[in-house]
């Protein structure tokens, strides 16, 4: 089954992940690639406090992930991939680029400097760029917080015809 | 009534959506204690903000007990990061009979009021089966 969704989202592990996305399709592990969090025990200890027993949590640096990616996408179970911001998931595409074809937006929040482009995504310019440099490598990029709404594309987020899906 | 129950700082309820505030009202109507409990929402924060947020209600009431709902959802993740530098106890999984019991029963410990509330509350979840269809 491999690692069926590559998610960018602030939260990292939440509801909507573990739930929402992850009780519809079998949900059999979790990565979370985050470099402070791979190197804080503590922080590991609390992503892994409320999930369920039954599902495993990877935590990696991007370098780590890099290295690893393969050895998750072996796996017979269907896995989910977190960063919690857009740099971290493009340097990650950059180092792998013929395995990741697809990238979730699931939730980038409110920020002094970040304009909405949907109720649960906020982007800076730079942030934009960013996306539109993953498109550009062919990495599909779409905007969805849980599978039941509907996928909005990259090319259609910055024109603004998601707005009126988001509530 | 125990005198303890005026003036002991309320608990902090923190859920998705608008859960924190129905559990808070459902509290009111049934016990007209409320008062005791504050509601809190994730909705529209990031896990920063939320821990924030949280940080500062705690500040703010002195509460030393959060009921959050889902397990690892952002509500119980942002209270378990309170739990390294705050004189707090986290409760997951709330439930409405839970609530009900805690604030109907103050006790001095913290711990101890919500370890009875999660003891009374929790086998309050079951199925019942009805009969017409051979069950």
């Amino acid at each position: 089954m491999a690692i069926e969704l590559y998610r960018i989202d602030d939260r990292l592990i939440h509801g909507q992940v573990i739930v929402g996305w992850g009780q519809p399709m079998g949900l059999g592990f979790l990565v979370l690639v985050d470099d402070e969090v791979a190197n804080s025990e503590w922080e590991q200890e609390l992503y892994r406090m409320g999930v369920p027993p039954e599902l495993d949590v990877f935590f990696a640096s991007v370098a780590e992930a890099t290295v690893q990616l393969d050895q998750w996408n072996r796996d017979k179970r269907p896995g989910i991939l977190l960063t919690s911001d857009i740099d971290t998931m493009a340097r990650l595409a950059a180092a792998k680029q013929s395995t990741i074809r697809a990238v979730n937006l699931g939730g980038i929040h409110h920020r002094a400097d970040r304009v909405e482009r949907l109720r649960y995504l906020y982007l800076t310019g730079d942030e934009v760029r960013a996306l539109q440099e993953l498109d550009r490598h062919g990495v599909e990029v779409t905007a969805r917080d849980v599978p039941a709404s509907r996928p909005v594309p990259l090319s259609a987020l910055l024109e603004g015809a998601g707005r009126e899906g988001a509530a | 009534m125990n005198e303890r129950t005026d003036t002991a700082p309320p608990s902090i309820v923190l859920a998705h959506g608008e859960l924190a505030a129905g559990l808070v009202s459902a509290v009111e109507q049934i016990t007209g204690m409320g008062s005791r409990l504050v509601a809190m929402s994730n909705s529209g924060l990031s896990g920063a903000e939320l821990e924030q947020r949280l940080r500062a209600m705690v500040e703010e009431t002195g509460a030393k007990v959060v009921f959050t709902d889902l397990p690892a959802g952002s509500c119980n993740i942002a209270a378990f990061r309170l739990l390294r530098d705050r004189d707090v106890v986290v409760v997951s999984g709330v439930n409405l009979p839970t609530l009900l019991h805690f604030v109907l029963h103050p006790n001095p410990s913290p711990a101890s009021a919500a370890a009875e509330a999660v003891e009374r509350g929790a086998p309050t979840l079951k199925v019942t089966l009805g009969t017409a269809r051979g069950n």
